[in-house]
């Protein structure tokens, strides 16, 4: 390019045209001319909100008058340490994993057919599977769960068309994560985050899959791999990142959200919803604010995690 | 990868059948609900079907002032994500520069942290500076969590396509706003309109930063959610249900064809 740009360059016509040209010559002006409103816009609205957030978990709640005090405290993380928030977290997190590994093991089948062998009509019909859950709306899918998972709903029927009736009454009274009906129990909140956020996790392992070469699934067929050793060799491996990829958005919607658990559920709080009370009705935006800091916390290990294996390049 | 041929083996042939009836048989069940006559349980079969909750709910103010709402908000957070994505999408793919993963990262960021995070970062920002809840305090979180979307769909087109197609525009005599008018935009046209629209109907269904944002306005999700946690009248609730799966078939249909092609253009691999 630089010999063309000493040679003959054509007199600019106009102002758009001498614009052209500089932002040829420069291309980094460019650049940061193009970068300018997106991050000034991300800067200011999201950044500068979060830092407020930040910098009230600093503050904490006078007991007696229920007014934040503005001074810098740590008295307000030290509270998250309280059995009954920590329990909170532990809950969260572990629902987190929870859902993230079932939806990779439902995931990579659906995501390795959709790669690998649908062709035709039977793309069209995996495209539409993963993508019309995924883009439905998140409340009709929850709504949906709840006539699913009612007592008097279509899985109990099912349950008793098929003559196991008993089988649901076994599942439910397991103590813990079973309940009066699926609809108020453990077992139903994870169902229906696995549900949600499923094409979240389909779509990386796919799009990781289809990058697979195949000419080295069959270079290890022909060096006499089994299957399951080329499974376990080849296609795993390469298909690793994009699993991760989808692992942060299974784990990090799972720990924030707070719609599922209120809707689906037992009446023991996720932190989403302790965030949403702590800030709404209870009126104690620093300790609300502390406890966003956790998926923070938790989501910056993890990305970081992430980016090691390699996760950002498969997203 | 393709192996043409070859058949996938029994066993991951029922699991992948089985993991699409897990995701497409719930929303179908929206479907038959919208039809029951059944008004106050969620009772399996439905003991008989009418049409009559769809009069009933077309004739509901409350109804049509939040899809108004929706609309509106979707509209203009779109716009503005579109603007915002594919400026950073252009700057990201057609420079290396310092800081470069730093800008991806704070993108994906809306996204990457949990929505309620945004939403209550939102609110204490709007507080602290006493900042009223109105229409623009919607757009405002909507636009920032929509810019993932576009961007991402633009850097990856830009990413396909060849920087060699501008500089042939600019070789032959072409200034700059006239590459991007007659090279560039045509090229990342059905990628920016993909991106658009499903920016708008993630605006559209938003729910989790809106409770933060909204004060008293309801937009449709909003509506819903009002809803679920309180029902007050079920059928109509099916009814809306159904429409709002409906009205998201189109847009995926529309995205799929638009993105499916674009890798046709003569020069463009690279």
């Amino acid at each position: 390019m630089s010999a063309l740009d000493a040679g003959w360059t054509p007199p600019p016509r106009s102002l758009g045209g001498r614009l052209g040209d500089l932002f040829w010559r420069r291309p980094g002006l460019l650049v940061a001319l193009m970068l300018l409103p997106p991050v000034l816009w991300l800067g200011i609205v999201y950044i500068g909100s979060l830092l407020t957030l930040l910098l009230q978990s600093f503050y904490s709640l006078d007991e007696f008058s229920g007014l934040v005090v503005p001074e810098f405290t740590l008295a307000t993380y030290a509270e998250l340490l309280r059995p009954s928030n920590f329990d909170i977290i532990l809950r969260t997190v572990i629902m987190a994993a929870l859902v993230t590994v079932a939806s990779a093991i439902i995931a990579f089948p659906i995501a390795y057919v959709a790669a690998r062998y649908a062709r035709g009509k039977w793309k069209a019909l995996f495209y539409l599977g993963i993508m019309l859950p995924l883009w439905s709306s998140y409340l009709v899918k929850v709504y949906a769960w709840k006539l699913i998972l009612a007592k008097e709903g279509i899985l109990t029927w099912l349950f008793a068309k098929l003559h196991i009736a008993w089988l649901l009454d076994a599942i439910l009274a397991i103590p813990g994560i079973g309940g009066n009906s699926l609809s108020v129990s453990y077992i139903g909140t994870f169902l229906v985050f696995v549900y949600i956020w499923l094409p979240y996790m389909i779509l990386p392992t796919q799009a990781a899959l289809e990058r697979v070469p195949v000419n080295l699934i069959d270079a290890s067929s022909d060096l006499g791999g089994t299957p399951a050793m080329t499974f376990r060799k080849v296609i795993l491996p390469l298909a690793f990142p994009g699993i991760v990829a989808g692992s942060i958005f299974t784990f990090s919607l799972t720990l924030g959200d707070y719609i599922i658990p209120q809707i689906v559920g037992t009446s023991r709080l996720f932190i989403g919803q302790a965030v949403y009370t702590q800030q709404g009705t209870a009126g104690n935006i620093p300790l609300a604010a502390a406890f966003t800091v956790v998926p923070i916390v938790i989501m910056g290990i993890y990305l970081t995690v992430a980016k090691r294996l390699g996760a950002f390049d498969a997203l | 990868m393709r192996s043409d041929g070859d058949r996938a083996p029994l066993l991951l042939r029922l699991a992948a059948a089985g993991g699409l009836i897990y995701l497409l048989a719930p929303l179908l069940i929206i479907f038959v609900y919208a039809f029951t006559t059944e008004e106050k349980s969620f009772v399996w079969p439905p003991p008989g079907l009418t049409l009559k909750w769809f009069s009933v709910a077309w004739s509901r103010p409350d109804i049509s002032a939040a899809l108004l709402l929706s609309l509106q908000v979707a509209t203009v957070a779109t716009a503005l994500a579109l603007v915002l994505g594919t400026l950073t999408a252009a700057a990201v793919s057609r420079t290396r520069f310092f800081g470069r993963e730093t800008i991806s990262l704070l993108v994906i960021l809306p996204i990457a942290l949990p929505g309620i995070i945004t939403g209550i970062a939102l609110r204490s920002a709007f507080s602290t500076f006493s900042i009223p809840f109105s229409f623009w305090t919607i757009v405002l979180g909507h636009a920032t969590f929509c810019i993932v979307v576009v961007y991402n769909n633009a850097v990856a087109r830009f990413r396909r396509t060849s920087a060699s197609l501008v500089e042939a525009s600019m070789d032959l005599g072409a200034d700059g706003f006239q590459t991007f008018r007659h090279v560039i935009l045509p090229n990342i046209g059905t990628a920016l309109l993909a991106g658009g629209m499903l920016a708008f109907a993630l605006s559209f269904d938003e729910v989790i930063v809106t409770t933060f944002t909204a004060g008293q306005q309801q937009t449709l999700p909003l509506w819903m959610l009002e809803e679920l946690i309180r029902p007050r009248q079920r059928p109509v609730t099916n009814v809306v249900a159904m429409f709002v799966v409906a009205a998201t078939f189109l847009p995926i249909l529309a995205a799929f064809y638009l993105t499916r092609g674009g890798d046709e253009i003569a020069g463009s691999g690279k």
